[in-house]
């Protein structure tokens, strides 16, 4: 046999021609059979026929009920289809969004909406709307996780959390276009906060009819901002088409949005890139090669999320002493963490808990209340640790729990630490890698010694930071306890008068540092390159980021390419 | 016949039974709370959750409900996608990877015994030894290398007719499925060409072929229906467990091609310890899977008599 016939092998071919057809012919059929489950799927990156672009989505939207939306890419569909009482310009300015105009004083704020804001179905967006979306979030039958931020209203959190009736309430709708709220302590970041989704509009009408269903699909929303989601394949693809009742649809440069890819693979989402079909892409570390050899103009963000070390202060822990905190801290050196160990271009070294984009009074903060000096300085950490040896009475000391979770930066950092503090202070670490939800529930009931922590703002006040160690936060995980921060972060949430809540947070800053309560790593920083022909892209720090509501296509006949950083320089 | 059927289908139903138990147990002693977030929650608005999703229950009366519920067919709403129901999630995503599925085993099984055949005929040459090289790359590299590989060459081959041939990734057209459906059974069909070469092989040297070599037989009427027919027995028997492990096993594709199947689900589930996704996916791919084998054994008593059954 091993000399084959001819005929055979012709057979064989012919019986691999029909395989190839029957192949063909199953695709088909198969085709034809799940048409239901997909949609057409053949536009580019920018499409100038429809005026429309396409983009990729890191995964499926959990839900884009904006009473329980929590996560970052429901975050950027609402951003697109959603619009609060204000919104949030290209300039990071707060501008009117349904609101045409707002009075906000020390004990409440007043409303005026203006007459021509339309729901998708043409009905008007009244006060009503308002006041049943955050009625919906404080109830606690939703079991919203972002009620807190409606606490500043009067009696929203006793009705969230203590049962109080839901009338108490302190938001009214005076009458179709006019809402009053009466605020629960003095507040001088509340119109920041009116741009964030959980304080969207919803039409109680609409929502009893989709019976508790409301948000899972595209027609089971109504939408009032600058695009209507037309089409929702769930993990496949989502439309949305510029909607035509919005009230400032004339500023709306593109007819249609679609986000037609939707996975996590960051090498995919670069091939999509690479071969027009998506219209920008975030680039890591393995991606960024390709990216430079194909000389994209690359472009930079921090996103404001920042990482930390944070300590156990819980009884019995050895980090409840000051100079063991102390040692460490003098050892670290997050420069060096930066560049040499996760060398992800775009993160920058962290020096405070206030990320360095923070405004202050008039002008950045770091520039008005600059970080204490840090240098490392070993000599002075040994003595430290010397001291703190025999305050604690040891004769040497235990292995120290860090607890961290198992992305590929969290284990270089935990690595990196580990191998630092051995090294210089003789102290040896052990590392507790956990997935995500187990490292919340080992932070939460405090089975740490020291954690890799990371906060991202949740509103642009630097009180998103400040009060994360004041003694009643829940966030508090170390459950670090310090009376003198507590008083300044009181002043700062309680104070209108923004110089004395920056010294506040001045002080909070120095407090932070000279009682070694967090040791700061580094500022999270994105890489990503945009399609040239696109423009008008707002990168944001909290709400839809990326945002395009606003974008628009260059000239069809500017003739650019990827290529081109002249042009495409913005 | 009846009988045989019978017993096969209550073992299966009990199979089942016991996946969903064990599943469940397993999957409350994940460390790990499903309801933990970034963000800590309040007291109260745990006790909310809790009481939503039947957590504040002891975990026997869970069990029984759940069980009730399962055997209703209801999976319950899902943990991640709180206005979703696991059911919806299961009837718009599995289709998606059956028709993925089902293309990647024909793609093997043709693939396979195709290229087994061709090894067979040309034993210890050239062709042959090319072949069984590449057949054990195929073997021990992992799909998302193949994943990986066949998307860049996609892009290559765009770039170079400078237009978009072949997708690059999504669902929709037929031509979205063909590179992932490849991949996907790539190493199925790796597995399938050394299962036909070597049957290949065993039949040339049996009696019948003699017989028929003997009688004079044309030989293209010997291979065809003498020899091919009945190495291609053993192939069938694999292609039973084999369709259930590429229809769950499209994770990885998935993700890479962007098709929204139900594999991304399954997967994402149980990293985020999505308990009803969790429940769900496994108790129905458990009793996908026994149908499967079921289906497989029925099958094999119609290809082969000396199998039939009762």
């Amino acid at each position: 046999m091993s000399n084959p016939n001819s005929a055979s092998i012709s057979q064989l071919v012919w019986l691999g021609l029909g395989a190839v057809g029957a192949f063909f012919l199953l695709m088909l059929v198969l085709n034809w059979a799940s048409a239901s489950t997909s949609g057409e799927q053949s536009l580019g990156s920018v499409d100038y026929a429809s005026n429309s672009i396409t983009l990729a989505l890191e995964q499926e939207p959990p839900q884009l009920d904006s009473s329980r939306s929590t996560d970052s890419v429901s975050g950027i569909i609402l951003g697109h289809v959603m619009e609060g009482l204000l919104r949030v310009d290209g300039n990071n300015k707060l501008v009117p969004g349904v609101a045409e105009r707002w009075e906000i004083t020390s004990t409440g704020a007043k409303f005026w909406l203006r007459d021509n804001a339309r729901w998708s179905d043409g009905s008007q967006v009244t006060a009503h709307d308002f006041i049943f979306a955050w009625q919906t979030v404080i109830n606690p039958v939703t079991a919203s996780q972002y009620a807190f931020f409606l606490y500043p209203l009067k009696n929203a959190e006793a009705i969230n959390s203590r049962g109080m009736a839901m009338d108490q309430l302190g938001a009214r709708a005076l009458d179709d276009l006019t809402i009053e709220l009466e605020f629960e302590n003095p507040i001088s970041y509340f119109d920041k906060l009116l741009a964030f989704s959980t304080y969207f509009p919803i039409k109680e009408s609409f929502f009893n009819s989709t019976r508790g269903r409301y948000g899972s699909d595209a027609d089971t929303m109504l939408y009032n901002g600058p695009f209507v989601i037309t089409q929702w394949v769930h993990s496949a693809q989502l439309r949305a088409k510029k909607n035509p009742h919005y009230w400032d649809k004339d500023s709306i440069g593109l007819d249609a949005i679609n986000w037609s890819y939707i996975t996590a693979d960051t090498t995919a989402k670069l091939n999509l890139f690479k071969d027009n079909r998506i219209a920008m892409v975030q680039l890591d570390a393995e991606t960024l090669e390709s990216a430079l050899y194909n000389k994209w103009n690359i472009k930079q963000f921090a996103d404001g999320t920042i990482f930390y070390i944070e300590f156990n202060h819980r009884d019995g822990r050895l980090t409840t002493n000051y100079h063991l905190r102390r040692a460490m801290q003098l050892v670290s050196n997050s420069s060096e963490l930066v560049y040499k160990v996760i060398k992800l271009p775009g993160n920058l070294p962290g020096m405070s808990l206030f990320p360095s984009w923070q405004m202050g009074e008039n002008k950045l903060f770091q520039l008005e209340y600059p970080t204490p000096e840090h240098r490392v300085d070993i000599d002075e950490a040994k003595r430290h640790l010397e001291i703190a040896r025999q305050e604690l009475g040891l004769s040497s000391f235990p292995p120290l729990v860090m607890l961290s979770s198992d992305s590929p930066t969290a284990r270089k950092q935990s690595e990196y630490y580990q191998n630092v503090f051995k090294r210089t202070l003789g102290l040896e670490i052990k590392i507790d890698q956990q997935i995500f939800k187990q490292r919340l529930a080992k932070m939460l009931a405090g089975e740490f010694d020291v954690v890799m922590g990371g906060w991202g703002p949740d509103y642009e006040d630097p009180l998103t930071f400040a009060d994360l160690f004041a003694s009643w936060n829940i966030q508090n995980r170390g459950r670090y306890n310090n009376p003198a921060l507590d008083k300044q972060v009181r002043i700062a949430q309680g104070s209108l008068n923004q110089a004395e809540r920056m010294r506040a947070f001045g002080a909070i800053q120095d407090i932070l540092y000279h009682d070694s309560v967090v040791i700061p790593n580094y500022e999270r920083g994105r890489i990503y390159v945009v399609d040239p022909r696109v423009k008008g892209l707002v990168r944001r720090i909290t709400g839809a980021d990326p945002d395009f509501s606003r974008a628009y296509l260059v000239d069809k006949d500017s003739n650019i390419s990827k290529g081109d950083s002249k042009v495409a320089a913005n | 016949m009846r009988a045989y059927l019978l017993k096969r289908i209550v073992q299966g139903i009990i199979t089942v039974w016991f996946i969903a138990s064990a599943t469940f147990v397993a999957m409350h002693n994940v460390p790990g709370d499903p309801l933990m977030d970034e963000k800590a929650t309040t007291e109260e608005i745990r006790k909310n959750l809790m009481q939503k999703y039947g957590l504040d229950k002891s975990l026997f009366e869970q069990y029984i409900i759940y069980l009730k519920n399962m055997s209703q067919g209801d999976f319950g709403i899902s943990f991640t996608q709180q206005n979703r129901q696991v059911n919806d999630i299961i009837r718009e995503h599995f289709p998606v990877s059956a028709a993925l599925g089902i293309l990647a085993i024909t793609f093997a099984a043709f693939g396979g015994i195709l290229w087994g055949a061709l090894t067979a005929l040309y034993r210890n040459r050239l062709p042959d030894i090319v072949i069984m090289f590449l057949v054990i790359l195929g073997v021990s590299v992992p799909s998302f290398v193949f994943a990986a590989l066949g998307q860049l060459s996609i892009v290559s081959v765009n770039n170079l007719v400078g237009f978009s041939l072949i997708p690059v990734a999504g669902w929709g057209t037929i031509w979205h499925m063909l590179v992932p459906s490849m991949v996907l059974g790539m190493s199925t069909m790796a597995y399938l060409t050394r299962l036909m070469r070597s049957s290949m092989l065993e039949v040339v040297n049996t009696d019948y072929i003699r017989t028929a070599k003997s009688k004079g037989l044309p030989a293209t009427q010997i291979f065809l229906q003498h020899q091919l027919r009945n190495a291609v027995l053993p192939v069938i028997t694999v292609l039973g467990p084999a369709i259930a492990a590429i229809t769950t096993g499209g994770f990885v594709v998935e993700m890479v091609f962007a098709i929204p199947g139900l594999g991304r689900y399954f997967v994402e589930a149980v990293q985020q310890l999505d308990y009803t996704v969790i429940m769900g996916t496994t108790v129905f791919y458990g009793a996908f899977l026994v149908f499967m084998v079921i289906i497989v054994d029925v099958i094999y008593g119609f290809i082969d008599p000396r199998v039939r059954v009762g």
